[in-house]
């Protein structure tokens, strides 16, 4: 059964059509890139899995779960977590709370117990710090713990938002542009990083990303949207010699 | 901008003497003490203790709104409603329900009812802080403070516009005390939760927030009616101990001496709203010889605060003595386990 199904998925944004009919799915343990124009749709695609926009029509599923009028915090629980092209993490808070927020929907506590500090509080709030402390630890930003998110650089903001994004446990990772803004070199590096966090943690990743190098390194699978509708998908070398998707690049440099 | 000598040694001062081991136990129960005998012996004039006492009241308002205003990083300008709300259930249940022979012994659970009662009001108005943020959010509480305010100065029965009377005096300062160490304690409690870090989150990216599984409606209600519940607490302390109340002294124009209180010390810090409500209460009460001038002086040094200090005075800073130690302690034994693995390999 595929972890992820989606079918007829549609989304207008008043009269605008930014997804149309898009159908794919995802297997268990794969690593799919999303590429495709700009104002293709891609983001759009993972705002409509994680539930910030409700679709005007179709169905996604998560191992058979439909996920469409779900609030993002349950999907989040049900299992899918993202990064941001933009990153957004809570910049005036420490690190480590960061990371503590997105255990958010794992403490056994109920908000008495919290006004109190009583009950399970402490024991739970132990371990959800050394929990959140481990995994800094796995990602090399123990040592920043206290420091606040803003004062981070810029290729530690993107590994925090990955480490916070593992955070709250999932089995489908979305990352949206991880390699934005970064040299060639860092490139390379996040390539094994991406790959690395897929062995340490098993998780289904999703990529969107414009850096065909990344795209092309890594991924198994590709999916090509244009218009919000899928017009390619299969491997990558397949992809390179899509006469569609070659239209839909035109104009645009491909650097494969 | 270099810091003026006198408020660095003043910090300094404060702080060694806030992180001292002893310092929480011996404040409350050298604060509990004072206060009982003060009241008691009178060795304080009752004109300072009234103003300790409004100084109680004041910092109850101004924590409770910190957690909205400056942890939540919405603006509500509503709190004088749910203010007016505990003030109106506690009067009526000390003035008409209760015995008055037995007034004294139950004042505490009228005051406890004007909690609550605010808390319920409290949930009513979390319930549009879930589609509305900012400048809308503001306008729906200056809406609910003002429905406060007519709906009580067309009902009879608590005395219309005319207001309530015969209160006794049964706000006395061990009580006020017992109240503010209460409500800063719980706020505290709640913020260096799990709940509170969401409340965090929300002030920073309520997106971001809701898809890192913080669920922001669960959040928003509990802030929201812990933030009216110890409103509806300090109301009811207000009213009886100023023994008389009318809907006009919880209009908008009460709403923004609390906001004055929550930005003089500084946005999402409680230390700073302690600090906050007692200058703010203090200093008016030294600048009241200056008459009608004293609306002038104040909100002038307001200004120049803005200018100089524009988070407040301990704007989105915490003295250390109200973080939780466990905290520390489960940071710093995991640091100390980690070296000690790193060490052996």
């Amino acid at each position: 059964m595929p972890l992820l199904e989606i079918s007829g998925l549609t989304h207008r944004f008043a009269g605008l059509c930014a997804v149309s009919d898009c159908n794919f799915s995802i297997e268990p343990q794969e690593l799919v890139g999303i590429i495709g124009p700009n104002g293709a749709g891609k983001t759009t695609i993972f705002n409509l899995i994680t539930g910030v926009y409700r679709a005007s029509e179709g169905s996604i599923k998560l191992n058979g779960r439909e996920l469409v009028g779900l609030t993002p915090n349950a999907i989040t629980r049900l299992g899918i977590a993202r990064t941001f092209q933009n990153i957004r993490l809570f910049k005036e808070l420490s690190v480590l709370d960061n990371v503590r927020i997105a255990h958010y929907g794992q403490i056994a506590y109920t908000p008495a117990e919290a006004l109190l500090h009583i009950g399970r509080f402490r024991a739970e709030e132990r371990r959800i710090t050394n929990l959140a402390l481990d995994l800094l630890a796995v990602f090399k930003l123990d040592g920043l713990a206290d420091e606040k998110a803003k004062n981070l650089p810029y290729g530690l903001q993107r590994r925090l938002e990955i480490a916070r994004a593992l955070a709250t446990n999932p089995r489908l990772l979305l990352l949206d542009e991880p390699a934005a803004g970064m040299n060639p070199n860092e490139i390379i590096q996040m390539m094994d990083f991406i790959s690395w966090i897929r062995r340490t943690f098993s998780v289904t990743i999703i990529l969107i990303e414009h850096q065909m190098r990344l795209v092309m390194g890594i991924c198994e699978r590709l999916i090509v949207l244009d218009f919000g509708a899928t017009i390619a998908a299969g491997l990558p070398a397949e992809i390179q010699s899509n006469a569609k998707v070659l239209e839909a690049y035109l104009g645009e440099e491909v650097v494969l | 901008m270099p810091k003026p000598v006198i408020i660095q040694k003043l910090f300094e001062v404060f702080r060694n003497l806030t992180d001292h081991k002893y310092f929480w136990p011996v404040f409350l129960i050298g604060g509990l003490a004072v206060c009982t005998t003060a009241s008691v012996f009178e060795f304080l004039d009752l004109y300072l203790q009234l103003i300790l006492v409004y100084v109680g009241i004041n910092i109850i308002l101004t924590v409770s709104l910190n957690l909205i205003n400056g942890y939540m990083g919405e603006f509500s300008v509503g709190h004088a409603g749910f203010m007016a709300v505990g003030a109106y259930i506690a009067s009526l249940l000390t003035v008409h329900v209760f015995p008055s022979a037995m007034a004294g012994i139950l004042f505490p659970f009228a005051i406890l009812a004007g909690g609550v009662g605010a808390a319920l009001v409290g949930f009513i108005v979390a319930i549009p802080s879930f589609k509305t943020r900012g400048d809308y959010l503001a306008i729906v509480t200056l809406a609910f403070c003002m429905i406060v305010k007519s709906v009580l100065e067309n009902i009879d029965a608590v005395g219309g516009p005319r207001g309530l009377l015969g209160m006794e005096k049964l706000t006395t300062l061990p009580w006020v005390f017992f109240w503010t160490v209460l409500s800063v304690w719980v706020i505290r409690n709640l913020i260096y939760s799990n709940f509170g870090r969401g409340v965090l989150s929300i002030r920073e990216d309520e997106i971001a927030s809701d898809l890192m599984s913080v669920n922001t409606r669960q959040v928003k209600i509990i802030a929201i009616v812990v933030s009216s519940f110890f409103a509806g607490i300090a109301g009811g302390l207000f009213a009886h101990a100023l023994q008389f109340i009318n809907p006009r002294m919880f209009d908008i124009l009460k709403s923004t001496d609390i906001l004055i209180m929550v930005y003089l010390g500084g946005i999402a810090s409680i230390c700073g709203s302690i600090i906050g409500a007692v200058i703010y209460t203090i200093l008016l009460e030294i600048l009241r010889p200056l008459g009608i001038w004293r609306m002038v002086l104040m909100p002038l040094m307001l200004v120049l605060l803005m200018i100089y200090r524009p988070r407040g005075i301990m704007g989105m800073k915490e003295a250390l003595a109200f973080l939780p130690l466990g905290d520390r302690w489960t940071q710093k034994i995991w640091r100390s386990k980690k070296e000690a693995t790193d060490a052996s390999p």
